[in-house]
């Protein structure tokens, strides 16, 4: 299984990742568990990167129960993060999982971590432009001139707000010729 | 067949299911452009935009099944027959020509812009954070479909011309989706005894769509008044589980693999 550990560079950074503050040892364990789960769709990033887990609590009897939100409505791949996350739990010890997805805690592109846009931009896509304070919904402006993940030129152009997947749009570069994809801001 | 697709009862819940029911057919409707659109990334947009509303139908229909009663969303959505199904006509209609498509998309998305703005103020909080979700995505839909109506529509003389062959086929369809449905006056006595004013109700919504059509319509050179528009009559029944005549096969194609074993886990 690939797991989002690679650019040993980024560990030693400064740049903070998802993982809440202050928690118990054992809660702890169980997040940097599921910060080893891939992103099916962009494996260089975890869940908790990504930002989907919105809850993580023991109960009674060790029951480890886990609150997703999904980035897209639509996304095919959310079955498959509830089940690899029940697993890598399991795999970790949990005496039993309860992983639920809901939109309690509504995903926008701002609860990806620093960590997280880090690796998405080595991983060739630009992250997602900060919603401005005000905006309502994605930035769309912000997208016409998306900073190219190869050079950071802003001399670009928005080909389509819809890509290979749905959090991902399609550009392209006029300084380096190349067309190039977007994580798109929700 | 055991009665595993309860009705859900209220007009909460008659609501979200007409919404459900229209994105859930909007959505196969235009899963029917993957691998025919007449460019790649136009291809890539229709399939994505078809991705996402599925993705919303499946979102009320859970909402139905968690609160309202309703049955599992698989057999909310695969196992009614026609007269129980709530969407309207246009999205019933076949693909047609990429410019009927595309007109559909663009009267079609505001309209569930305008919806999902509303919904979004209900003093629901479940169903308040699902509207909010779901009107960021929408976004990208009537951003796509106005870069492409606007395109279209100041391009060559044969796209001017198609466009607007495409508006006016559209328009008595489109207005359809704003067609009044059984209880829908009385919940809006309701919620306004309540003090609710989130929903407007169908007549308000539809004035408020077509305003903020024909501005945009102006702006890109058609006029209004010269293609009858404000003149058209409103296609009904779709509300009422009376449909076009294009509902039936597409329920047929639909539902065949799940009929082969509606049991079954997926």
């Amino acid at each position: 299984m690939v797991t989002p550990t690679e650019s040993a560079d980024l560990k030693d950074s400064n740049l903070k990742g998802n993982i809440p503050d202050g928690l118990t040892p054992d809660l702890l364990r169980y997040w940097e568990v599921l910060d080893q789960v891939p992103d099916p769709e962009i494996p260089a990033i975890s869940v908790v990167d990504l930002g989907i887990v919105t809850r993580l609590t023991v109960g009674d009897g060790g029951v480890v129960q886990v609150v997703l939100t999904p980035t897209f409505a639509g996304c095919p791949a959310l079955k498959w993060m509830e089940k690899t996350v029940r697993e890598a739990l399991l795999e970790a010890g949990a005496p039993e999982v309860e992983v639920q997805t809901t939109f309690e805690n509504p995903w926008t592109s701002d609860r990806i971590s620093e960590v997280g846009r880090e690796k998405i931009r080595n991983f060739g896509l630009a992250p997602p432009p900060r919603r401005r304070p005000g905006c309502v919904g994605p930035d769309l402006e912000a997208l016409a001139h998306a900073a190219c993940p190869r050079c950071g030129s802003e001399n670009t152009s928005m080909k389509s707000p819809f890509g290979p997947t749905l959090c991902r749009s399609l550009h392209y570069c006029f300084d380096c010729l190349e067309a190039f994809e977007q994580f798109k801001p929700l | 067949m055991p009665n595993s697709h309860p009705f859900p009862s209220g007009p909460l819940a008659r609501y979200l299911l007409q919404i459900a029911d229209d994105q859930l057919i909007m959505g196969h409707r235009n899963s029917e452009w993957t691998g025919l659109g007449p460019i790649l990334e136009e291809d890539i947009a229709f399939s994505s935009v078809a991705q996402d509303q599925v993705g919303h139908a499946l979102a009320f229909y859970e909402y139905l099944q968690a609160e309202c009663g309703a049955g599992d969303p698989d057999q909310t959505a695969f196992n009614r027959p026609e007269n129980q199904m709530l969407c309207n006509g246009l999205v019933e209609q076949p693909i047609g020509d990429y410019a009927f498509s595309l007109v559909r998309h663009w009267c079609y998305d505001h309209a569930v812009r305008l919806r999902y703005e509303s919904l979004s103020g209900i003093p629901n909080q479940t169903l308040q954070s699902i509207a909010v979700k779901l009107r960021g995505e929408v976004k990208y839909h009537t951003f796509h479909a106005d870069t492409w109506m606007k395109s279209l529509l100041e391009g060559s003389e044969e796209s001017r011309f198609r466009m607007l062959a495409a508006i006016k086929e559209v328009w008595p369809l489109a207005l359809g989706m704003f067609e009044s449905w059984v209880g829908e006056e009385d919940w809006l006595v309701e919620l306004a005894g309540s003090g609710q004013g989130w929903y407007p109700g169908e007549a308000a919504l539809r004035l408020q769509w077509q305003e903020q059509a024909f501005r945009s319509l102006q702006t890109w050179g058609v006029d209004v008044e010269k293609l009858g528009l404000e003149k058209m009559d409103p296609v009904l029944g779709g509300r009422q589980g009376y449909h076009t005549v294009h509902l039936a096969p597409l329920l047929e194609e639909m539902t065949a693999v799940f009929r082969l074993d509606p049991q079954a886990e997926w």
